[in-house]
């Protein structure tokens, strides 16, 4: 398994090749359709990721020492976004994802490509991760 | 005529995303300036700055000059004396110190009585009254609104009973377009003895409004969505009423007597207004109201509704979308949602095409559950919204529903 480095770095490549605005759109919003089916039962309150115009859910859970995301949402392109995240983050350790301080919108040069709104919604959701590293990290000690 | 008016406005030659022609259709949220009003704002630095009702020099005179000279042509705007205006941060500003100085004059007669508002209400014209609910004892009712976008006139005509001590409520909506019967809303709070209140921050950018003729005790409005500045707004309160409130905020300028056994206040409007004034607000205000003035309203009162029929005819050829209120929607305020999609990712895919429309709840969440929506795309025209602006925005909207679809 690549690093979290490696695994942005490749998907920022990806971005950059992409012509123009419509085919990079396209390959976030297909990102977002490939994502893993939601768990209903975590479609709660308890898992909703505050801070977003669109409805997100974002669910956390430790297996083998590596949190595993779930993550939706009721927007395309957020939900594409959030897939990106998973594709990052999911199934690293707390300690690998609390070590990785960069910005990884900044690394996708997601700010060029994203309106204000849409960066606060990933802002918001990788606060989130962080947390959730952040507290199994904490429950482990 | 809406080319030589658009070219009037610098802003709108703007390039957004690497090269798109702006094409700017969110002006209910707040409209672009004219050369004028940032002349006027520019030129006041330049060689008239000083603090107004201070000083017996050449500038403060001037700067009280240009100040007084704002109000009076507000108040020719709303067909007001200049005592029956006060100046405010915006339309919110308005609505709180109406709402403070209602509590401080009238709070102790509040309990049990009710304060009456609508569905379709921003919080703006919410959260005010709730808090002075909460500090009173007073009940909140709310007008409801059809399935069509129209107050239950029926519903309204019950709940203003004796028991009734405000009516606030707005005279068009921000997310539907509706143009409310305020005269008659209030003509009903009178005959019960209550206040009756307007926020006309949609309204006076599309209208005249003659404050006589409605009738009420108090209109509000920003300027920054009429052509005016940022941090400017207008509070018109009927002048026996406004005499008898208590004041809001308390400093400098409002006072009659300072002594340390008593203050007395000033008569309105300057009771409301402590502090130094925003000049160049009023200025810039004073300046836009003139230039609007020297505009046929009419005609384009006419073209901004031809605009909006544009608009909707475009999101009609879409199956995914549906209009909210679309009798209403010509006015010039056009909200949307969409079969399977969120209102934000068309809104999305519009910004990448150089579009700005609004997306979210706009401040009306009660309105949106109302509808069952959680937000909507709103598409708002302005008297510079010309036929090329509703092609571009028809030809990306359609782009926007095929990448989604």
């Amino acid at each position: 398994m690549n690093t979290i480095a490696e695994t942005i770095q490749e998907l920022a490549q990806r971005m950059h090749g992409f012509p123009d605005w419509e085919d990079r759109y396209a390959y976030i919003i297909a990102m977002g359709k490939d994502l893993a089916p939601y768990p209903e039962e975590f479609r709660s309150e308890q898992f909703k990721v505050k801070g977003c115009q669109s409805q997100v859910w974002l669910h956390p859970a430790l297996i083998d020492g590596a949190i595993v995301f779930d993550a939706d949402s009721d927007a395309v392109i957020v939900k594409g976004l959030a897939a990106m995240l998973m594709k990052v983050y999911s199934g690293r350790t707390p300690a690998e994802i609390n070590a990785h301080k960069d910005d990884v919108a900044v690394a996708l040069d997601l700010q060029q490509h994203l309106s204000p709104n849409r960066a606060n919604g990933l802002a918001s959701m990788m606060k989130q991760i962080r947390l959730y590293a952040l507290a199994y990290s904490m429950i482990k000690q | 005529m809406i080319e030589s008016l658009r070219s009037q406005f610098p802003l709108l030659r703007r390039h957004v995303h690497g090269g798109r022609q702006l094409v700017y259709l969110d002006n209910a949220a707040t409209t672009q300036k004219p050369q004028v009003v940032i002349d006027a704002i520019r030129a006041f630095y330049e060689t008239s700055n000083a603090n107004a009702h201070r000083g017996g020099h050449a500038l403060g005179a001037e700067a009280t000059g240009l100040y007084e000279g704002a109000r009076a042509t507000v108040a020719a705007f709303l067909n007001a004396q200049p005592e029956s205006i006060v100046f405010t941060r915006g339309a919110t500003e308005s609505i709180n110190l109406l709402a403070v100085s209602i509590e401080r004059t009238y709070g102790h007669l509040l309990k049990g009585r009710t304060i009456v508002i609508s569905e379709m209400e921003h919080h703006a014209n919410i959260v005010p009254w709730q808090v002075l609910c909460q500090r009173t004892g007073a009940a909140l009712r709310v007008i409801r609104v059809h399935d069509d976008g129209t107050l239950d006139y029926d519903h309204a005509r019950e709940l203003i009973d004796s028991s009734c001590a405000v009516v606030s409520v707005m005279h068009m909506s921000n997310v539907l377009g509706t143009v409310n019967n305020i005269s008659e809303l209030c003509s009903w709070a009178r005959s019960v003895g209550a206040i009756s209140i307007v926020d006309g921050s949609q309204f006076v950018v599309h209208s005249d409004v003659d404050v006589q003729a409605v009738g009420c005790d108090a209109y509000v409005f920003s300027g920054h969505k009429l052509y005016a500045p940022f941090g400017i707004g207008v509070l018109y309160g009927r002048y026996e009423f406004l005499s008898a409130l208590e004041p809001y905020q308390t400093g400098g300028a409002m006072i009659d007597t300072v002594r340390f056994d008593g203050t007395t206040y000033a008569e309105p409007p300057g009771r409301f207004e402590a502090g130094t004034p925003n000049i160049e607000g009023a200025v810039g205000l004073g300046t836009a109201i003139t230039w609007i003035r020297s505009q046929s309203r009419v005609l384009i009162h006419h073209h901004e509704r031809i605009m909006a029929e544009k608009i909707i005819s475009a999101v009609s050829c879409e199956k995914q979308a549906r209009i909210l209120a679309p009798e209403h929607a010509v006015n010039g305020i056009v909200s949307m949602v969409f079969d399977g999609l969120h209102a934000q990712d068309v809104g999305v895919l519009l910004d990448e095409q150089g579009v700005a429309v609004r997306t979210g709840h706009h401040c009306a969440m009660p309105l949106m559950n109302r509808f069952g929506v959680s937000s909507t795309l709103r598409v708002s025209v302005a008297a510079y919204t010309t036929d090329d602006d509703v092609d571009r925005f028809a030809s990306a909207f359609a782009k926007a529903c095929r990448m989604l679809g």
